[in-house]
């Protein structure tokens, strides 16, 4: 009898994972086969690479002496045909909508070629060595600085939510307001005063021109650079996550099996532990992990103030150019990162959660 | 349904937070309201884009009210001596002149008052020669003390922009002329503009104890051709080191056009698509919840997709293939943001509301399904809904601003985001220019609080399930 229900148990989880990862995937897909659509303006960029080839096969020609002296006709059949060829070595030669397509493919085989114009900063035109170069500096703030707001926040709105009423609970509830601010808005002000006028960080950049050469000095540049940007997200969103959070906290503090708890006579430590902070984890887990991986598409403008070089800047660097590859890269890596992720939320929730394990 | 309306409002204004905020936002009410009276829309962006509606005014300026807080007076808007206009001080004649040939001898006197303490930051001259020959033209420069500096000596047959500051060679002159009255060269390379205004004693040796002379200066200019009907005339432009109430760029815009023209945008655009966002992610919640089935999940499913897409990156893409103008741009944000997470809270909200008996009552006496959505079921949660609304307004003129700093934005509207990146990127943190960057974003924070904090109150007064607590 107990052997049968497990069974059920574990294919009703197999069902409910199947079903969720197929639509993740499907919303991938049309995802990034949009990003692939609007990259290259719907068959735009293909018309300005066209002519770019036109305009160098005949750069090339003019200065070939043999090509002048042909008659005009001629010329002109040796001019087409090599335009003919660069477009088929660029395989411009199908139409717009069967390449989105092997673009499409491309992308989801994580095959992601090569850049139109950016290198890394080792010279590669590889677009897996551009973003794993630029990958690392995202990250390194942004997980700093998500982590940071993700502690601050569940600490001070427990603290809050503790001492409903208190001093200290009416503060979070004044400053919230703080946070209608983005982060890079900040940024500005903290340049103005900490590298302007008093001169004690740095403007921007990740590490001081040159580099030290030793590790540990290395380490320290790189953490005096990161000062700024992680104070301007700090006071940007700490805030209203506090507030939230102490909201949330208060709300699940209502409910009746926490006063049934409290009238037991269980210690309110263990009550804050068990009967507060489990139930209301799991969504606070799922926001983490989806600002997280949100934040490594890098901050645009947060990198832009602080002229931070990550992925953000990449970006804005590969649009400004019309780097398409780039770009569908970039989204392809994000959009499977923020795939993953779901789908392993879902399934841990669907082997923790006993509503979708019998079927609620 | 008024009564509670009016119930709610008078709750309201017991909250100071309110009654701040909206004091704040009445405050840009206001300023919107006033440029639009002033200055319309396409005249100020003409005006905002050209170079020449700006060429009297100082570059980078700081605000004119700097004066009564630092301990030295500086030059105040610009010094204009104009030929072509007869003020007082200016004093022109033209002489024909007959002696082995004809020709024109003319006589330009300008004289002006100085009674800042420090230099100007500028000083150009625009000569409108109205002949084919040549002109020879001389400037000497009278100081308040008698000193006569030989400013200009050139032979001119057309229109002339001649900016003097920077010009190497008539500081190399006056700096030998300098040596020859002192003795002594300058320890550091004196600007023309002090040249002109200093001391002319020890104290122009050093670059911390030159002062500027008081008083009345003289400007002659003399000029002769061999065209008897040849006139010419001079524009001279002192710059000054403050202007107005919020000073001037480094294109010598007036920050305050911009500001004033960046609040009715930074209004509208925000207020129009918090309004236009919620509203859609609303009807669309509601049309989920009520017609369920197929319908339910096909927006269920649109919204994943567009959860998976970075909603930034490709606002930024679209717009910069498109240079769009600020209200297309408007319409795609509204377009970008219409699905995504708030149809899903707003959808389990309306699950609940379908089930309540006055939509059976509805349906048994034959509503429309639109009716049913419009009329019964959107305004049940529009009270609860209003707080997001207010609270998501500085969200989006940050994104505006965003935008602009990313450099998308529209190339011509004049936003307090497009101010601040320009600020950004003319380096004015570098330069000490902090009232270029202050300005808009003391007007970004102001009407953020100021949304924020009715929000919250809002929030507070029309969500009371933590108020009893």
């Amino acid at each position: 009898m107990l052997k049968y229900h497990r069974s059920r148990e574990v294919m009703r989880i197999i069902r409910f994972i199947g079903i969720r990862t197929l639509i993740v995937a499907i919303s991938l897909i049309i995802a990034i086969y949009l990003t692939v659509i609007v990259a290259n303006m719907g068959g735009h960029i293909d018309k300005i690479m066209e002519s770019e080839v036109k305009l160098r096969v005949y750069a090339r020609l003019r200065n070939d002496p043999t090509w002048k002296a042909l008659p005009a006709e001629e010329r002109e059949r040796i001019a087409q045909s090599r335009i003919q060829q660069e477009l088929e070595r660029l395989g411009l030669t199908q139409p717009f909508i069967v390449r989105s397509f092997k673009y499409l493919q491309d992308a989801l085989t994580l095959n992601l070629g090569r850049a139109l114009y950016i290198t890394s900063g080792g010279g590669s035109k590889r677009i897996w060595d551009i973003i794993l170069e630029r990958l690392p500096p995202t990250v390194l703030l942004f997980t700093t600085a998500n982590v940071l707001i993700f502690f601050a926040e569940i600490l001070i709105g427990l603290t809050a939510s503790r001492k409903y009423g208190s001093k200290l609970d009416k503060t979070i509830v004044g400053f919230a307001w703080l946070s209608s601010m983005p982060g890079w808005f900040y940024g500005i002000f903290l340049i103005l005063i900490f590298a302007a006028w008093l001169r004690v960080l740095p403007y921007g950049g990740m590490v001081d021109a040159p580099p030290p050469e030793e590790l540990h000095l290395y380490a320290l540049s790189v953490l005096k650079h990161m000062v700024l940007p992680l104070a301007s997200w700090l006071i940007a969103y700490i805030p209203i996550g506090a507030y939230s959070r102490r909201t949330f906290f208060l709300l699940f503090s209502m409910e009746d099996y926490v006063d049934y708890a409290r009238a037991r006579g269980v210690p309110p430590r263990i009550i804050e532990r068990r009967y507060i902070l489990r139930p209301t984890l799991p969504p606070i887990i799922t926001s983490f992990v989806l600002t997280l991986i949100v934040s490594w598409m890098g901050a645009m403008v947060t990198e832009r103030v602080f002229s931070w070089p990550g992925l953000g800047t990449l970006m804005r660097e590969a649009i400004g150019i019309n780097d398409a590859p780039v770009i569908i890269g970039v989204i392809t890596i994000y959009a499977y990162l923020l795939a993953i992720s779901v789908i392993a939320l879902d399934i841990a929730y669907a082997i923790i959660d006993p509503r979708i394990r019998v079927g609620g | 349904m008024a009564t509670r309306l009016r119930e709610s409002i008078k709750i309201l204004f017991r909250y100071k937070s309110f009654i701040i905020g909206l004091f704040m936002i009445m405050f840009f009410v206001i300023l919107s309201i006033y440029a639009i009276v002033i200055i319309p829309y396409d005249k100020a962006i003409r005006m905002w884009n050209s170079i020449e509606y700006w060429e009297d005014y100082p570059k980078l300026a700081l605000p004119a009210w700097i004066n009564s807080f630092s301990s030295k007076k500086l030059p105040e808007g610009t010094i204009i001596l104009d030929s072509r206009k007869t003020e007082l001080g200016i004093t022109k004649s033209v002489q024909r002149i007959e002696f082995g040939g004809v020709g024109t001898l003319i006589n330009i006197n300008m004289r002006f008052t100085y009674e800042y303490e420090d230099f100007p930051s500028e000083i150009a001259l625009w000569f409108y020669v109205n002949t084919t020959e040549p002109m020879l033209i001389i400037i000497t420069w009278v100081k308040p003390d008698g000193t006569e500096v030989l400013v200009y000596r050139e032979v001119l047959s057309s229109y002339q922009y001649y900016r003097l500051t920077g010009d190497l060679e008539f500081i190399s002159r006056f700096e030998a002329r300098l040596i020859s009255k002192l003795g002594k060269k300058p320890n550091y390379q004196i600007p023309s503009e002090i040249a002109l205004f200093a001391k002319e004693d020890e104290t122009i040796l050093d670059k911390e104890t030159v002062t500027p002379l008081k008083g009345k200066y003289q400007v002659k200019i003399k000029a002769r051709t061999g065209d008897p009907k040849a006139n010419l005339d001079v524009k001279i432009n002192i710059y000054g080191k403050v202007y107005g109430l919020l000073g001037t760029d480094d294109r010598r815009r007036d920050l305050l056009i911009g500001i004033l023209w960046g609040a009715p945008l930074a209004l509208s655009f925000g207020v129009l698509a918090s309004v236009a966002t919620v509203l859609l992610q609303m009807i669309i919640a509601a049309i989920a919840a009520w017609y369920g089935g197929w319908v339910d999940h096909l927006i269920s499913r649109i919204n994943e997709v567009v959860m998976i897409i970075p909603f930034l990156p490709l606002l930024i893409m679209i717009s910069y293939f498109y240079k769009f103008s600020i209200w297309t741009l408007l319409i795609v944000v509204v377009a970008l943001s219409m699905f995504g997470p708030g149809v899903k809270t707003y959808r389990a909200m309306f699950l609940q509301v379908r089930e309540m008996p006055y939509i059976e009552a509805a349906q048994a006496y034959g509503a429309s399904n639109a009716r049913i959505i419009l009329r019964y079921m959107v305004p049940k949660i529009l009270p609860t809904i209003v707080p997001n609304i207010v609270l998501a307004v500085p969200s989006f003129v940050f994104l505006e601003a965003a935008l602009a700093i990313l450099g998308v934005g529209d190339p011509q509207a004049i936003t307090w985001g497009k101010i601040l990146d320009e600020a950004y990127t003319g380096g004015a943190l570098y330069w000490g220019r902090y009232h270029w960057i202050l300005a808009p974003s003391l007007c970004l924070v102001l009407i953020s609080i100021g949304f924020a904090l009715m929000g919250f109150t809002l929030d507070r007064v029309f969500n009371p399930r933590l108020r009893e607590m």
